[in-house]
């Protein structure tokens, strides 16, 4: 537990080492990022151990969606931060001869970021890895719901990273609402759109830009395949649902939507995925993660407490107590104003939802909330068009699932309730910057009419500058155009 | 019969609380989620009727903007009236282009695939303006608004009531209706329509205010562009042209609405030593462009409003700068008229120094070596503006790396505005997110990722059983090395 004197003189110092301009170096952020590297590097092992402690994950799992992605984050940020930190140049009409401009990136300043626990190392490294290559001091809250990789990054980041410029502060929901009382240049918020509020609200006091990356109820559009991508696309499905983390994933899938007629090959397909990737029975299920602490572990139990919604199980619905485990869960139409069709799941129950024709789909998507993604399967090339013109999300993936992700020149955020702001690749730097506009004059060539006192001589030379008519301000010079009386 | 009461009750306005805000909205979310705003057609048809609403209303607008600032018709037309048409011109011209999703790279991890960045609109938008640029500020953000396809209410500012009434007129009748709406009031009006949950909010205005705005927005998770303001420092070296200089820094401070612009120069720093030539120059230019007596000059505002008024004579009524005052300081309240003022070495404590003056009144800080001033400007709130006026090239360098403010200009002041290709906005205090031309339409789109896969190339690396073999493969994927993958699929590595 941190008290807020420690925090205070914290905040204090990360505010002198940025003043001190150390953090504006190239040399200084690759340093950083070089570090990064050789952290997940070295403690690949624990890491793995740590992840299947906190959240049951397999390392493949781990590799694939923390590890590997922290890796390649930070590789990519190496590659590409000499021109991420150039200045922007361009062209200026000819009015404003001579003078060039550019635009500048430059760091807030001192940034605050709070991780969540479903990814509690991708979702505190990866922001981090942006605010570092933005030249930015950090202050870095990782989850308490994820407590041993918490202490790990406690523990193990001040003997990589420069210990006065990046600091991980412990602790709940009392540090963090001590944290947001703080003035920062920039808050980087992965979590509840509940939680998400509050942040924002704290961040107003002070003017203080905000990344909200929250979630939603990620939907799966799923047309009717012929069989020999069904089995792929069904695989994807699979893996999109019960792959990441069991389901507690922002992007994760939440819900599919079928055509009634297709439901139950659908659902056949899926049982038979399921068993080869996890097996069928829930005190030994594989490669399948535990929900993270007793409490969710009951709101989800509590979804299916309703007979209603309890009727619709076709497949699952075993939960284990003692492991925090439950089996992937699929049900078939759940009644729609029940609680697992209107709040987020964030977890291993899969609700299918029918439909006559899956046209119908677009309308039941946009009846909910903008969610982070939304998936479709389909091959029908108008339908595609159909669902990006109609359909609002953070991203659209098409024919898979979760692996926009990795696709580091593809922004990665929400809108609307998803969530504001975006990062990933050169989004992460940008994210953590201030874009300063640099015009650049000389003393030549000083238009006079732009200045009082005013007379009708001024105002055509400037309208004609307006419109760039640089035959019609010459003209005006030269007294060869008249001014008009009116 | 009615009754006369009965009669005045039925003609007068309607109050807009909270019902009416929400019926305001259910009507722009209707038109928005009919699809009509989505289309080129309808954005280019709006953005072509507000360019003709310009051309045809220029001599009416100049009346409001006489009527509320007194603003002199050359400052009406190159400050706003032009700028606003050049603004919807450009729009006009690249909105195909900002309309086209951009193409994105995709990596050897998602093989075979495509990626795109496709731009929506947010939906439902507020614009909230101020009353210092009622025209620019309030149609501005308007335009990129339409241009990304967004149903839009505007609330200009009360505190300049013609513009806002003309405005109101004029969006009507050229504007469609169903989904752009102006709505007129004060803090009442304001309050309710912030309660209503927008998709996005583009408030300009000051900090105080910002806040609320911000705190409101949320409680719907709403984005927000905060336009705000700050002191916009003008560091003047000695060696400089001056008189060029000079002519620039007069102009950009009272031939620009007198001194109320967000990012007019608030006050000068410059060396002990050159202050007295500089100071010379001032005076000089002052003359040249207003006259010996600049409270009845027509080339120059007036102060906006009673309330601003009032606040700008406290600022010169502070004790702390009483005998620093060395040019101007007359005041008539009765035509809300301050002359243009040059206070010297005002202490850092006065109120002049502490808030943004947004008027006629400039103080002059003097350093002993110019570089101070770079500290000087640092230890201060981050302004919407910095200026500079150097012919040394490592007090450019100096001052554009460690100078942060929303905008920089080296020689010259304000002129970045006009500059369509540079963002505008602030940083820190002075405000978040930016606009004009295409960063106008950036700030009320979404950039919805697009990934395209095809159902060949899945590697079976991705799904469980895991092995370790798998493991290998993934690695090399996500590296992106071709060789580590056919490494891993020899069982290598």
């Amino acid at each position: 537990m941190t008290d807020d004197h420690e925090i205070r003189r914290s905040v204090e110092e990360l505010r002198l080492t940025f003043k001190s301009g150390k953090t504006r170096s190239g040399d200084w952020r690759k340093a950083q990022l070089r570090a990064i590297l050789r952290l997940v590097h070295e403690n690949e092992d624990t890491l793995f151990r740590l992840l299947e402690l906190e959240l049951g994950k397999h390392p493949v799992e781990s590799y694939r969606d923390e590890v590997g992605v922290i890796k390649k984050s930070a590789d990519h940020a190496l590659a590409c931060i000499d021109q991420w930190m150039s200045p922007k140049k361009g062209r200026l009409p000819l009015v404003f001869f001579p003078a060039s401009r550019k635009v500048l990136s430059e760091p807030l300043g001192v940034v605050l970021i709070i991780g969540s626990w479903n990814f509690p190392i991708t979702l505190t490294l990866d922001p981090l890895i942006g605010a570092i290559s933005a030249g930015n001091t950090v202050v870095l809250k990782p989850s308490e719901l994820s407590p041993n990789c918490a202490s790990f990054l406690a523990n193990v980041l001040p003997s990589y990273l420069d210990p006065k410029a990046v600091k991980v502060i412990e602790g709940g929901r009392e540090v963090a609402h001590q944290l947001l009382e703080y003035k920062w240049d920039k808050i980087f918020f992965t979590g509840s759109p509940k939680v998400g509020k509050i942040v924002m609200a704290a961040a107003a006091k002070n003017l203080t830009p905000v990344t909200l990356e929250l979630g939603g109820k990620c939907p799966v559009i799923f047309d009717s395949l012929p069989n020999s991508d069904l089995k792929v696309a069904v695989k994807r499905v699979a893996s999109g649902k019960w792959g990441a983390c069991a389901g507690q994933a922002c992007i994760g899938i939440d819900y599919v939507i079928v055509e009634h007629k297709f439901a139950s090959t659908l659902i056949e397909q899926l049982k038979k995925t399921i068993k080869i990737f996890y097996g069928d029975d829930v005190k030994n299920l594989k490669n399948h993660s535990k929900i993270i602490n007793k409490n969710h572990f009951d709101r989800l139990r509590s979804f299916l407490e309703d007979p209603a919604v309890a009727n619709c199980i076709v497949y699952g619905g075993s939960f284990d107590d003692t492991s925090l485990i439950i089996e992937p869960t699929i049900l078939l139409d759940p009644p729609l104003d029940a609680a697992i069709m209107n709040e987020e799941i964030f977890g291993p129950l899969l609700p299918i939802i029918t439909v006559d024709n899956i046209e119908e789909s677009v309308e039941f998507v946009n009846s909910k909330p903008k969610p982070l993604a939304l998936y479709a399967f389909t091959k029908n090339e108008n339908f595609k068009k159909r669902i990006l013109a109609e359909t609002s999300s953070g991203s659209v993936t098409f024919n898979d699932t979760m692996i926009q992700f990795v696709c580091d020149d593809l922004p990665f955020g929400g809108v609307g309730q998803s969530g504001f702001g975006r990062y990933h690749g050169k989004y992460s730097f940008n994210t953590f910057s201030h874009e300063k506009a640099v015009l650049e004059r000389s003393f030549y060539f000083e238009l006079e009419p732009r200045h009082p006192p005013w007379s009708r001589f001024k105002l055509e030379f400037l309208r004609a500058a307006y419109n760039y008519n640089y035959v019609g301000m010459l003209l005006l010079c030269l007294g060869l155009k008249r001014v008009s009386k009116s | 019969m009615a009754s006369e009461e009965q009669v005045k009750n039925s003609t007068a306005p309607a109050v807009f609380n909270t019902d009416a805000a929400n019926c305001l909205t259910k009507e722009l979310r209707s038109t928005f989620l009919a699809g009509k705003t989505k289309s080129y057609e309808w954005r280019s048809s709006q953005l072509k009727s507000l360019l003709k609403m310009l051309d045809d209303s220029e001599k009416q607008i100049c009346d409001a903007l006489f009527s509320d600032l007194a603003k002199p018709e050359m400052e009406a037309y190159i400050h706003e009236i032009a700028m606003i048409k050049s603004s919807c011109k450009v729009a006009l011209k690249k909105l195909k282009d900002w309309m086209k999703p951009e193409k994105a790279k995709t990596n050897l991890g998602t093989f075979p695939s495509s990626a795109e960045i496709v731009p929506e609109p947010l939906g439902v938008v507020l614009v909230i303006s101020a009353w210092n640029y009622p025209l620019l500020l309030s149609v501005d953000p308007v335009i990129g608004a339409i241009a990304a396809g967004n149903a839009v209410v505007l609330k200009p500012s009360e505190l300049a009531p013609a513009m806002s009434s003309l405005l109101a007129k004029l969006l009507g009748k050229y504007l469609d209706n169903s989904a752009i709406k102006v709505v007129e009031g004060a803090v009442n009006e304001t309050s309710a329509l912030l309660e209503q949950k927008w998709d996005k909010i583009f408030y300009t205005g000051n900090g105080r205010v910002a806040r609320i705005v911000m705190a409101a927005a949320a409680k719907n998770l709403t984005p927000v562009v905060l336009e705000l303001g700050g002191k916009s420092p003008v560091l003047v070296d000695s060696n400089i042209d001056l008189a060029v200089t000079s002519r620039r820094i007069v102009g950009g401070k009272w031939g620009t609405n007198n001194g109320q612009a967000c990012v007019g120069p608030d006050y000068i720093i410059t060396t002990k030593q050159y202050a007295p030539v500089l100071i010379d120059s001032l005076k000089h230019n002052l003359v040249k462009f207003f006259g010996e007596d600049p409270m009845n000059s027509p080339d120059i505002s007036r102060i906006g409003h009673d309330r601003h008024f009032d606040r700008l004579k406290k600022l010169l009524d502070d004790d702390k700068i009483s005998g620093k005052i060395i040019h101007g300081g007359q005041t008539d309240k009765s035509s809300l008229k301050i002359a243009p003022t040059i206070v010297l070495d005002a202490p850092e404590d006065s109120l002049i120094m502490s808030e943004e003056i947004f008027g006629p009144l400039l103080p002059i800080v003097t350093v002993e070596k110019i570089e101070d001033g770079i500290e000087f400007i640092n230890t201060r709130p981050k302004p919407l503006a910095a200026y500079l006026f150097t012919n040394n090239k490592q007090l450019k360098e100096a001052f554009v790396s460690n100078v942060s403010a929303g905008g920089v200009v080296i020689n010259d002041v304000t002129l970045h505005l006009m500059v369509d290709t540079l963002p505008f906005g602030g940083v820190g205090e002075s405000g978040m997110g930016a606009y004009h031309g295409k960063f106008s339409f950036d700030a009320f789109s979404h950039k919805k990722a697009v990934l395209y896969r095809s159902f060949y190339g899945d590697a079976p690396a991705r799904y469980p059983p895991y092995t370790p073999g798998k493991l290998r493969l993934l690695k090399a994927l996500l590296d992106g090395s071709l060789f580590g993958i056919i490494r891993a699929l020899f069982g290598f590595s």
